[in-house]
């Protein structure tokens, strides 16, 4: 600590220097917060995927609606502790930007095989007597400040509605539902599938996806190997995946997002190695004589190493710091889009750590020089 | 003895040449002496300096400075030993641009284990003895040359060693600067009991010490030897 404010003078000696370095290793953590934050926002849903789930889809594609009349054949499948469906409804509020998962479901089929949603149960009840009660996720009603009572439109990018010909569906607010195990879930809607299939003008006793619950997860792929072989040579043959491996491969069409963003900050720390590398070169070759001088003065060669790898340490951690924290303030605006509301804790950490590589990689050849330096030679200007 | 060296010899290899910069020197320099080094370019003087305060090894022979064979001890040792026993002053000043002169005179106060109000107390008493107390906020390139000497002397006096060794010192500053760093020498070697040894190619500056050695061609001048 007595060397702080040693190290903190030599660190400003050139304050442009300095100061553009340190914008340019502040920048590439602001992306590496942001990318890293989008990817671990991705994985969370893979990481929170309940093991004790099947997710069945049609095997020719996940808009592809099953008949509901599957229902019965899975539920006497050996192992399924329960079957729920739901669909896709394509809704947003006023404009399409503000998109609302809305989803129908049997309410009571879904709460059991999906206990993770906590519904007060005189809303639950509310529901089930309204027939275009919706029950909001506790998020959604706080961003768009509903409350329960209020009647509100859902523009159904998919439906029409038969009764008044519109793809505008009103629906009574009648619960909020918390989702405390992920609160990005709360960002969506439940409302009932009797409306749903009643009013849509095509595609009456169909669902969009079946969702089971397991007694054993070790069974898993056993049952999954079970439905898919109940419907197959069908003409709706399904495709039953855990829903760890669901989410999986549901994220794998936009992509593989993990190896993009890797790639991403691969090259950008690649290139920001030589730029601090380049600058921390400069720094010690510019004070050669003063590192004699330490050294003079009876500094070891290891602890002048130390001070170089110091000062780099210092560069890097500030910059990383201030790169995060611009990245942890920033990355809640992005929750409308990614559903994450705070930068996950992992991704700060592991940027620290990856401060300390860089800072141990930019100074470890400047800090070998400095360790190397011959005081007579240094002082004569060899 | 403070200074005792005995057959010293120092060769450089620069590419494929081997050049014998001193020849067997033997020299001894009592506790309290005020010596200064003089002779032509290329004698040897500043190479005898660099043995003395240890900054350099001898390639054969025995340099033994304030009681320790220095030449037997390792790089780090050699440190230790250099940050309690010689104090270093340049022809160029070398003080740390960035620091404050407070600054500079606290850096060899670093290596001990001073507290911080310590070490502020031990540098402002050095810089009060060079006469610059009301310039400890300032940086160097807010000094003149002979302040930034005098800072240069406070940082080399800061921990108390029993040498000072001095590349020079007078050599960046006018005439009447020079006379008061050189007095300024003078006061420490009197009423202090620094020993100094001083390489200097300026007659005058010599006559402040109590001792004159000249050198030529890595030799101690005869008439001169001790």
């Amino acid at each position: 600590m007595k060397y702080f404010p040693f190290l903190w003078a030599t660190l400003w000696r050139k304050k442009a220097r300095t100061i553009f370095t340190l914008l340019s290793i502040v920048i590439a953590f602001l992306l590496f917060g942001m990318l890293q934050g989008v990817n671990a926002a991705f994985q969370l849903g893979v990481d929170n995927a309940n093991v004790n789930r099947l997710i069945v889809t049609s095997r020719i594609s996940l808009t592809e609606a099953l008949p509901i009349s599957q229902r019965q054949q899975i539920e006497a499948v050996p192992g399924v502790a329960g079957v729920a469906h739901a669909s896709w409804f394509g809704a947003y509020y006023q404009e399409q930007k503000n998109f609302i998962f809305a989803a129908p479901v049997e309410i009571d089929d879904y709460l059991h095989v999906v206990p993770e949603v906590k519904i007060a149960p005189e809303q639950v009840a509310a529901l089930k007597q309204n027939r275009s009660g919706l029950i909001v996720g506790a998020e959604t009603m706080k961003k768009y400040g509903w409350k329960i009572g209020d009647r509100i439109p859902l523009h159904s990018t998919i439906w029409v509605n038969k009764y008044d010909g519109t793809s505008d569906w009103k629906f009574d607010i009648v619960g909020v539902y918390e989702f405390p195990s992920d609160r990005s879930q709360e960002n969506g809607a439940f409302f009932n599938y009797a409306l749903f299939d009643e009013a849509r003008t095509f595609g009456a006793g169909t669902v969009g996806w079946w969702i089971v619950s397991i007694k054993d997860p070790n069974q898993s792929a056993q049952i999954a190997a079970q439905i898919d072989k109940l419907f197959e040579n069908s003409q709706d043959e399904t495709k039953s995946q855990s829903e760890k491996e669901f989410t999986q491969s549901f994220l794998k069409q936009f992509g593989d997002i993990n190896f993009i963003v890797k790639a991403i900050l691969g090259a950008v720390f690649f290139t920001l190695l030589f730029l601090t590398g380049n600058t921390m070169m400069q720094s010690v070759r510019e004070r050669i004589p003063e590192l004699a001088v330490l050294k003079t003065l009876g500094f070891s060669d290891g602890k002048v190493t130390l001070l170089v790898l110091a000062e780099s340490l210092l560069l890097c951690l500030i910059a990383a710091a201030l790169g995060l924290l611009l990245a942890d303030l920033i990355f809640p605006l992005l929750k409308d889009t990614i559903g994450v509301v705070k930068l996950p804790t992992r991704v700060l950490v592991s940027g620290g750590l990856i401060a300390v590589l860089l800072a141990l990689a930019t100074g470890g050849l400047p800090a070998l020089r400095a360790q190397r330096l011959v005081i007579v030679d240094a002082l004569a200007g060899r | 003895m403070i200074v005792s060296l005995k057959k010293v010899a120092k060769r450089y290899t620069r590419g494929k040449e081997t050049v014998e910069v001193l020849h067997s020197l033997d020299l001894g320099i009592e506790q309290g002496d005020f010596v200064a080094l003089m002779g032509p370019s290329g004698s040897g003087k500043t190479t005898l300096l660099n043995l003395i305060g240890g900054l350099d090894r001898p390639s054969e022979g025995e340099v033994v400075v304030a009681g320790e064979h220095i030449d037997r001890l390792s790089g780090a040792a050699l440190a230790r030993w250099r940050a309690r026993n010689v104090g270093f002053v340049f022809q160029f000043y070398n003080l740390m641009p960035m620091l404050s002169a407070q600054g500079n005179v606290e850096l060899p106060l670093l290596l001990t284990k001073l507290s911080a109000a310590q070490r502020r107390k031990n540098a402002q008493t050095a810089l009060t003895v060079v006469g610059l107390a009301d310039r400890a906020r300032h940086k160097p390139s807010e000094l003149s040359g002979g302040q930034q000497q005098r800072v240069a002397i406070a940082r080399a006096l800061v921990a108390d060693p029993t040498l000072l060794v001095c590349d020079e010192p007078t050599g960046d500053l006018d005439r009447k600067t020079a006379d008061e760093i050189l007095g300024l020498l003078q006061t420490l070697n009197r009423d202090y009991g620094k020993t100094i040894v001083m390489v200097t190619h300026d007659p005058k500056a010599a006559e402040f010490a109590k001792r004159q050695l000249h050198m030529d061609k890595g030799t101690l001048v005869p008439g001169n030897m001790p």
